[in-house]
Formats: structure tokens, sequence, C-alpha cells
């Protein structure tokens, strides 16, 4: 069970990494911090709702509701007024130098984070408030019970790549999308507003992770600024595994990490008598993503590799 | 020699900064005023023989000079020194070969750890007999010993590597780094060999083999004044054979052929180049040196632990090379100081500022907007601590405004 829930958390930020790729072809390394945001935004609004003493007298669906409405919204923004301060003036610039840029990004972000955290309340770990409804668990048979945070995790996550595919394959503005991913100059030519398709799709993405940070500060309860590195480098795995560029690579590719963490957690110790325990499951994770690299080049899904291409 | 205007102005101002630097040995400003010497040698137009000379006087007599007087110095240019030898390194792989490396750090650790297993207690954890910790005339050998692992280890790494490209690869070494740090961490159990978390200490230091020869000249130095000075040194030769050396390569067969990959693997293989021997070497140059300066770390620091070798310093190490202007070798030695500086001088030095400004309780008179008891400062509000912030706003900035760097790599001219 924690595995899907893992796997479904690295589908959700591993999306925005392959969108971005997907039309740019740069990784966003400050999609991890993103990511952080809509933990932050999720937890402040609670902390918020708490000391005023409002938390219990909404309906908690509501104000998960809210919280995750606040998170996507705030997240995908913060990922677009990303693209227009550090990305755009790069546009046709060398494929290293959107890269350090971002590197950049996701520095100054992080102790950005930290610097307003520490301001506003003297501290930057932060925990999410209890929220009672999240504890209570439900029993499938006798031996199989499943806390309700997993099961909101799943279910949301489900709702969202379900929407997100029926936006990309199905309406007009998804097809722009996937026909600047495919090649942004005949898309131009064709009446493609190519700028906009971008910062949409950082929209989108960012929304994504946001929505990803904000399950995760319901589901591991703890967030601090730094808390963006390991989960975002675990999800780029994710999307370089599945073939970058490719959604529904994405979110294979987050299944079948998540899974392999999850097994490896629980199991590595098993197989190897206890000489490694589940503190290797990062590198079982790693040595995982460098063979998949090495056999298929281009990720599960992706596609053949061109000669040639840089 | 005739001896030019700049030079002797350039003597001039080396000697000034150095007599204030003398007078006033607490002050950060004067001693980087101090430093900023090295650089204007770099760019006043005189002789380059007159600048090889000014530059031996600076870095041989007036640095340790000074650094007896304050030994905080010395340890400000040791640093600095391992970072350049550092940048160096990664600045072939990224910066000739094109090759974005995110896990230059590992080779650096697997340097550290090399002296450290094997120059402390630790390896009798795992070697019987009580033969460790070695003595420290073997650091000679290790040092050559880690360069011979740390390119060994740089093929390895690039063999199954070098089969994916571009961002790719930055991923995949950055995994690699990952996965050598989660060992290190990770393995002291079943087999106690890195200790893990807690790291390892003491480290043995290199023998002081040249105190007859001190005592000789009726030189006594206590040996806690003394290490500083010779880690100085062994550090500055460390630096000199690293630049030697990529000079050296640059403008050899090797750097051409690897200034042609960067610029377009296709038509260099076309044109009968090895690119994947050629990259392989690269990589190997660039861990041989991060490995070699891991070693001289370990046995200064004494003690060491994971906690050295994350991807902080995976990035810092790439901040200097951008910092400087990537494949430009002065434009490497220029980040890696400007870089170190920063965060050991600037950073700390603004932070104590504050704090003084904060215990003080002035007020500050801002007309028209009224007061503000400087004692309210957030304690929070410290510079040295939000180091990634600067590095990123220096990392974006370089990337609008001046994506070649400071000092940009001159095209080679012969035709």
């Amino acid at each position: 069970m924690d595995g899907i829930v893992l796997g479904f958390m690295y589908a959700l930020i591993a999306l925005g990494y392959t969108m971005v790729y997907g039309v740019l072809e740069f990784i966003n390394f400050a999609h991890s911090e993103i990511f952080v945001l809509g933990a932050f935004v999720g937890v402040e609004i609670l902390l918020r709702l708490e000391e005023t003493g409002q938390l219990a007298m909404f309906h908690p669906v509501f104000v998960l509701l809210l919280i995750i409405f606040a998170g996507m919204v705030v997240s995908g923004l913060a990922a677009m007024g990303l693209e227009r301060v550090a990305y755009r003036p790069l546009q046709g610039a060398p494929r290293l130098v959107p890269l350090i840029s971002a590197i950049g990004a996701s520095f100054f972000l992080q102790d950005g984070f930290r610097l307003i955290e520490s301001l506003w309340r003297n501290t930057f770990y932060l925990s999410y408030p209890t929220l009672d409804v999240l504890d209570e668990t439900v029993s499938l048979t006798a031996n199989l019970v499943i806390p309700v945070r997993s099961i909101l995790v799943v279910v949301l996550a489900l709702i969202m790549l379900g929407v997100l595919f029926f936006f990309v394959n199905r309406t007009r503005i998804g097809m722009a999308i996937r026909a600047v991913a495919q090649d942004p100059e005949t898309a131009a030519l064709m009446g493609v507003p190519v700028r906009g398709v971008i910062a949409l799709t950082f929209l989108v993405g960012g929304a994504m992770g946001g929505l990803a940070g904000v399950l995760f500060g319901l589901h591991y309860s703890l967030v601090n600024p730094y808390s963006g590195f390991v989960p975002g480098i675990k999800a780029f795995t994710a999307a370089v595994l599945g073939g970058i560029g490719n959604i529904p690579g994405a979110m294979l590719g987050g299944m079948v990490l998540g899974l392999l963490e999850a097994f490896a957690a629980s199991y590595l110790s098993i197989i190897t008598d206890g000489a490694f325990g589940a503190e290797y499951k990062d590198v079982f994770a790693f040595v995982a993503l460098i063979a998949i690299l090495i056999l298929r080049p281009r990720g599960l899904l992706g596609e053949k590799v061109r000669e040639g291409q840089a | 020699m005739k001896p030019s205007l700049p030079a002797f102005g350039l003597s001039l101002y080396v000697a000034a900064s150095f007599l204030l630097v003398y007078l006033f040995p607490q002050s950060v400003l004067v001693f980087l005023l101090f430093e900023a010497s090295l650089f204007l040698l770099y760019y006043v137009p005189a002789s380059p023989v007159a600048k090889r000379y000014l530059g031996a006087v600076v870095l041989v007599v007036l640095m340790p000079t000074l650094g007896v007087i304050n030994g905080y110095y010395l340890e400000i240019a040791i640093q600095i020194g391992i970072y350049v030898v550092l940048a160096l390194g990664l600045n072939i792989v990224v910066g000739f070969v094109g090759l974005l490396n995110l896990g230059f750090v590992a080779f650096y650790a697997i340097g550290a750890y090399l002296w450290a297993i094997f120059g402390s207690t630790q390896a009798n954890q795992f070697i019987p007999g009580a033969l460790f910790p070695l003595s420290g005339y073997w650091f000679f050998g290790f040092l050559l010993l880690s360069v011979a692992v740390g390119a060994l280890t740089g093929v390895l790494l690039g063999l199954p590597v070098l089969r994916v490209r571009g961002d790719y690869l930055a991923v995949v070494t950055l995994g690699f780094a990952e996965v050598v740090r989660a060992l290190v961490n990770n393995l002291d159990k079943p087999i106690n060999i890195t200790n893990g978390p807690r790291g390892i200490a003491p480290i043995v230091k290199p023998p002081l083999f040249f105190e007859p020869v001190l005592s000789f000249f009726g030189l006594q130095i206590a040996e806690a004044e003394l290490y500083p000075l010779y880690f100085y040194f062994l550090v500055l030769l460390l630096v000199l054979v690293a630049i030697g050396a990529t000079r050296r390569l640059e403008h050899s067969r090797v750097g051409r052929a690897w200034k042609a990959i960067r610029e377009d693997e296709v038509a260099a293989a076309a044109m009968g180049i090895p690119v994947v021997r050629m990259k392989l070497l690269g990589f190997a140059v660039g861990a041989s040196f991060a490995s070699a300066v891991g070693v001289v770390f370990a046995a200064k620091q004494v003690f060491i632990n994971p906690e050295s070798f994350t991807f902080m310093e995976s990035i810092g190490v790439l901040a200097m090379v951008i910092l400087g202007g990537m494949g430009s070798v002065p434009g490497a030695i220029l980040g890696a100081a400007g870089v170190t500086i920063l965060n050991l001088q600037l950073l700390k030095g603004l932070s104590l500022w504050l704090n003084s400004l904060r215990q003080s309780g002035a007020e500050l008179v801002i007309p028209w907007l009224g007061s503000y008891s400087l004692a309210q400062l957030p304690v929070q509000f410290e510079p040295a601590k939000y180091e990634r912030m600067v590095f990123g706003l220096i990392l974006i900035a370089m990337m609008i405004f001046r994506p070649q760097g400071l000092i940009p790599p001159q095209k080679d001219q012969r035709k």
C-alpha cells in the first residue's frame, strides 16, 4: 500500500517534469520547490485556521478541498512566474544554460521559503495539524486495514491524472500542447501561440506539483524547505524511467519506482539476510534508474533514439 | 628585463595592501584588498616574467607571513586552493568535454575516504592484524594512488553512463553521487568500512619530514602553527600541478578533441575522433583531480563524515566553474576563489556585523518614515545561513546576463 501511495505521489510530481521537458526540452530543476510550495501553502492555511479556532467550525472535506485548491493555484502560478523570470529570457540559449538557471532557481526558492518561514514563525520545520478524519482506517478484510489518508492520496491522484489525460488528449488546448512538444516551429506556423502554451504547461505542471505537495504534507505531516529535494529527484527518475516527455510514461514510471522502493524497503533485508536494510532503498532506486537507462536509453515507453540528437 | 610602469604600480599595490593587512590583522575588507591583488595581476598589462615573479612573491612569501599573523587567513587560502583544484577538475568535464556532471563531489569523497580509512584505525575493522593507521609517509603514496583510483572510478562510471546524453547524463551522475553518499553513510554494517554517519577520526597527517632542515636554520615553529603552513604549501603545489596539467591538456591533441566533441559530437566522430574514449579520458582526468584533493582534505580536516560530500558541494563547485566561465582555466580559478571568499568571509562577516548591530540596540532613523530599533532585527536574519539563496541568485543572474562567465575562454588563435 505504501508503494502505491508513493507511486502516485511520484507520478504527480513526475508529470510536471515530463510536461515541461516535452515542450522545452529541459529539466525544470526548480519543480521540486514548486512541490514544496504546495505543501507550505497547505500547512499555512491549516495553521491559520487552527490559530483562529476556525478549524473545528468547517466540515473537514471543505477544509481539504480548500487547501488542495489553494495549493494547486499558488503552485501553478508560481511555476508560471518562474518560467517568466528565469527561463523565458534564456530561449534559444545552449542547452546547459536553462538547466543551470533552474538549479539556481531551485536553490533560491529553498532558502527563500526558509527565510520567509523563519521571519514569520521563527522556525522552518512545520508540521500539519491533525485532522481526525485522516487518522481513521477502513478495513477491507480482517488483516488488510487501509488508513484514510492513503485512500485520499490514491483517489485524488487518480482523478487528477484522469482529468489531465482528458485535457491533453481530448481538448483543443491539449492538442496545442502536444503540437508544441512535437515541433515548436511548425506549431507556431500553424497559428499556435507557443509562448502561451509554454506558460500554460508550467501552470498545469505546477498545479500537479502543488497537489502532490499538499498530499505529501497530509500524508507525512512534516515539511521543511528542503523536503522537496529527494522526492523531486525520485520523481524525475520516474519521469525518465517512463520515457521523458511522455505523460502515460510518467505515470507508469512513478508507479514502478514507488513499488520498487517499497519493495526494497520491506524485503531487501530479508533477501540479503539482514546485511542490507531499508536504508539502501535509495541506492536501489538509483541503480534501477541507471540500469534502465543503459538498457533502454529512452525509458520504458520512450520513442526510439534518433541518431545525432543531442 | 625592463621593469614596466604597470608592473611597478602593481608591486606598489601589493606592498600597500600587505602593509594594511599587517597593520589591521582583523579586518576582512583589508584582506579582500590583498586577495584582489592576484586578480589584478592577471589583468595588468605587464611582461609575463614580471607577473610570474610578483605572483610567486605574493603566494610564497607574503601570504604565509600573513597566515602566521592570523591563522584564519591561511585557512581561507587553503580552502580556496582545494576548491580551485576541484573547479579545475570539473572544468575539464563540463567546460572542455561539455558533459554536465552533477555528482562531481562523489570523486572528492572517494579520495577523502581512501586516505581516511587507511590513515586511521578504521581499516583494522575489516583487515585483520593491527596494521593501521599507516604511518604518515604513506600519505604521499596514497596521493598518487588516489589519482589512479579516481581515474578508475571515473572510467567505471563513464562506461555505462556515457551511453546516455545531455540531461540524462546530468541526472545519472547526480544519482551516482547520491549512491556514493548513501553507501558511505550506511557501510558501517554488516562490515564496518566507513563508520557510517559518525565519520572517521583521527586521520593521520603527513609527516613533517623537513623539520630537521628547519631546526638546522634555527627555526623553531610549534607544530600547531607549522601544519597550516605545510598544508598551504601542499595545496599550492597541487594547484600548480593542476593548472599545469590542465593547460598542457587544453592545448594538446586531446584538448582539441574534447572541444570538438563539445561543439558537435557527430562532426567530431566523423573527423575520426574516438568520441567515447575521449569522453572517458575527460571523466577520468577530472575525477583524478577531485580524488587527489580529497586525500589532502581528509588529512587536513583530521575528521571527515558524509556531511562534507552533499549535493550542495557539487553545485557549489559547478557554480564556481560557471561563474568563472566554462572552459576557461583562469575563470575556474577566479570562480573558486570568489565563491569561497563569498561564503567564508563576506556572508559570515555580514552576519557578524548584523549581530553586533542587534546587540548595540541602535536606532535606525529614516527621515520621514520614523525610526526602527535595530534590536528588533529578527534573529533568523543571518546571511551566512542563506548561502543557497545567494548561489541561486548568482546562477540565474549569470545565465541571463553573462552566460559565458566572468573570464570567458579565449579562442585558440592558431589555425
